[in-house]
């Protein structure tokens, strides 16, 4: 048995993990979960891809209340992929959150985040400063 | 379906408070009857209710009112639509007049939140085995792993991309917005806090979700709002003073979110609220030059810039100039959030669509006391609800 796991399925990890979406055949929209029809075009097709692992910070929100068992702060980020694909994830690898600047180019990675009863470890991803 | 025009003839809310001696059904009965009072009417006149609740979306709260009111017998619908709840309350009674099924009818907005504290965002599993699950296959709460879920911080990157997109905006024009409702809250003794802060202390109130900090979120709490719609018929039929204070409804729309990219996992309060304001704007005939106050959806401080844009009340890109300029202040040119807003004046979720068009109708009649808009003859009514669902009402005063 693996002795590690992926926070979501669409976090891939690999050697060089990636993220990978649900891309409709048809009009090349792009999910993250698994999609009964096409939320754009209606279409009912869908091929698995992988997404650049680099982009641009286009919003963050510095979060410093949340529900008590998630450590704080953190930085929350909306990340557009070079291959234009918007991810929600967080900017990891700052000295200080306030280091945190609107379009800053950012490399996806990845760090545990917790263990199982069955010591599993949860690897969770997050985007760092290139 | 029937080209007249709907009528408000009543309107009520009660103030946005925490109410530990009263339920929900109190409050929602309290702003009905008023309501009723002040359009001279009665249940009987009644041919249609609507009830909007989020939080007890499944209690009947339409027949629960009923029995505190009056059962009757007539169709109650209860709704529940996120934020844009008690706007779709009074969209049903209004499609309701315009089918033809009723001539008058009642919509009601209540919710009880007490001190609830942070809406969303999830805690994390207390499981300690992890399986994927779900349709992200999740083996754990992301919250806080992949970004945030939590209210303050989803509208804290809408208000972030916007300062990405446009230039002339960041924390000092965001903290001007909670600035100016906070200031607004002072003149309207239904506001759940009526307390002006300065710039300084908005700003170095403790952060919840950068740029938002405490001052610039708005309260959870509790509430009620009632009014009462008529056909033009009908309103053609009342005493002389009723058909005075009435008050038009020139539009009345409701939209939902269009497919964007980055809506997976940012949700777009943007382009529902713009298609919502284009048909509003197109079905009163009328465009934002003609409005003298708007209530907008300020849930956070960050949501209200960026519908200043949504609105067409600025500029395109123009909304930090806007609020530098002090035209969204009670005493500019466009007024915006004159009650103090959901920051200031509370959001009880199911009454926030319903105060908002109590609040409009109150300055159109002139009587909106020491807070009064001089003048008021057009006004707009916005609420966005995440999922997501706009509902945008523009009014205007009786010739």
């Amino acid at each position: 048995m693996s002795k590690q796991v992926s926070i979501v399925d669409y976090l891939i990890l690999d050697e060089s993990p990636y993220l990978e979406v649900n891309e409709c055949t048809s009009c090349s929209a792009r999910f993250f979960d698994r999609r009964n029809a096409c939320a754009s075009c209606g279409a009912t097709d869908f091929v698995r891809r992988r997404i650049s692992n680099e982009g641009v910070l286009t919003s963050f929100s510095i979060v410093h209340r949340a529900a008590p068992s998630v450590p704080v702060p953190f930085v929350s980020a909306i990340v557009l992929t070079e291959d234009g694909t918007t991810v929600r994830s967080n900017v990891v690898g700052l000295k200080d959150p306030m280091d945190v600047e609107l379009g800053m180019n950012l490399i996806l990675t990845t760090y545990p985040c917790g263990t199982d009863d069955d010591g599993k470890e949860c690897i969770a991803f997050g985007y760092e400063p290139i | 379906m029937s080209d007249d025009s709907i009528w408000i003839i009543g309107a009520s809310m009660t103030k946005f408070a925490r109410y530990e001696d009263q339920d929900s059904v109190d409050l929602a009965s309290t702003a009905s009857l008023e309501a009723m009072v002040d359009a001279g009417v009665s249940i009987h006149d009644m041919d249609v209710l609507a009830a909007g609740t989020l939080f007890q979306a499944s209690t009947s709260m339409g027949q629960r009112i009923q029995k505190q009111i009056g059962q009757t017998g007539i169709p109650v619908y209860n709704v529940s639509n996120a934020c844009a709840t008690g706007a779709t309350a009074i969209r049903t009674v209004y499609l309701s007049i315009k089918a033809g099924e009723a001539d008058m009818g009642i919509a009601i907005g209540v919710e009880q939140m007490g001190k609830m504290g942070l809406l969303s965002g999830a805690t994390k599993s207390e499981r300690n085995i992890f399986e994927p699950s779900g349709r992200y296959g999740a083996v754990m709460g992301v919250d806080g792993f992949l970004g945030t879920e939590t209210m303050p911080g989803v509208f804290a990157q809408a208000g972030m991309q916007y300062a990405y997109e446009n230039d002339g905006v960041g924390f000092e024009q965001f903290a001007r917005v909670a600035y100016k409702n906070h200031k607004h809250s002072t003149l309207n003794p239904l506001a759940q806090y009526q307390k002006e802060f300065s710039m300084e202390e908005v700003m170095s109130a403790p952060v919840q979700s950068y740029p938002n900090t405490l001052l610039m979120c708005c309260p959870t709490g509790d509430g009620a709002a009632a009014v009462i719609l008529v056909s033009e018929e009908k309103l053609r039929s009342l005493p002389s003073e009723t058909q005075k204070r009435a008050v038009k409804i020139s539009a009345s729309v409701l939209t939902s979110d269009p497919y964007i990219e980055s809506g997976q996992v940012q949700p777009d309060v943007n382009t529902l609220t713009k298609n919502a304001a284009a048909q509003a704007y197109e079905m009163a005939g009328l465009g934002p030059e003609d409005l003298d106050l708007v209530e907008l959806h300020d849930c956070f401080a960050t949501a209200e810039l960026i519908h200043y844009d949504n609105l067409g009340l600025c500029e395109p890109g123009g909304a930090g100039d806007f609020i530098d300029s002090g035209k969204p202040f009670r005493d500019g040119s466009m007024p915006v959030n004159v009650s103090g807003g959901l920051i200031s004046k509370g959001h009880p979720i199911g009454a926030t669509g319903v105060a908002n068009v109590f609040e409009v109708t109150t300055h159109l009649r002139g009587e909106a006391g020491d807070r009064q808009v001089e003048g008021a003859k057009v006004g707009l009514a916005h609420v966005i609800g995440l999922g997501s669902s706009c509902g945008i009402h523009i009014l205007e005063k009786a010739s």
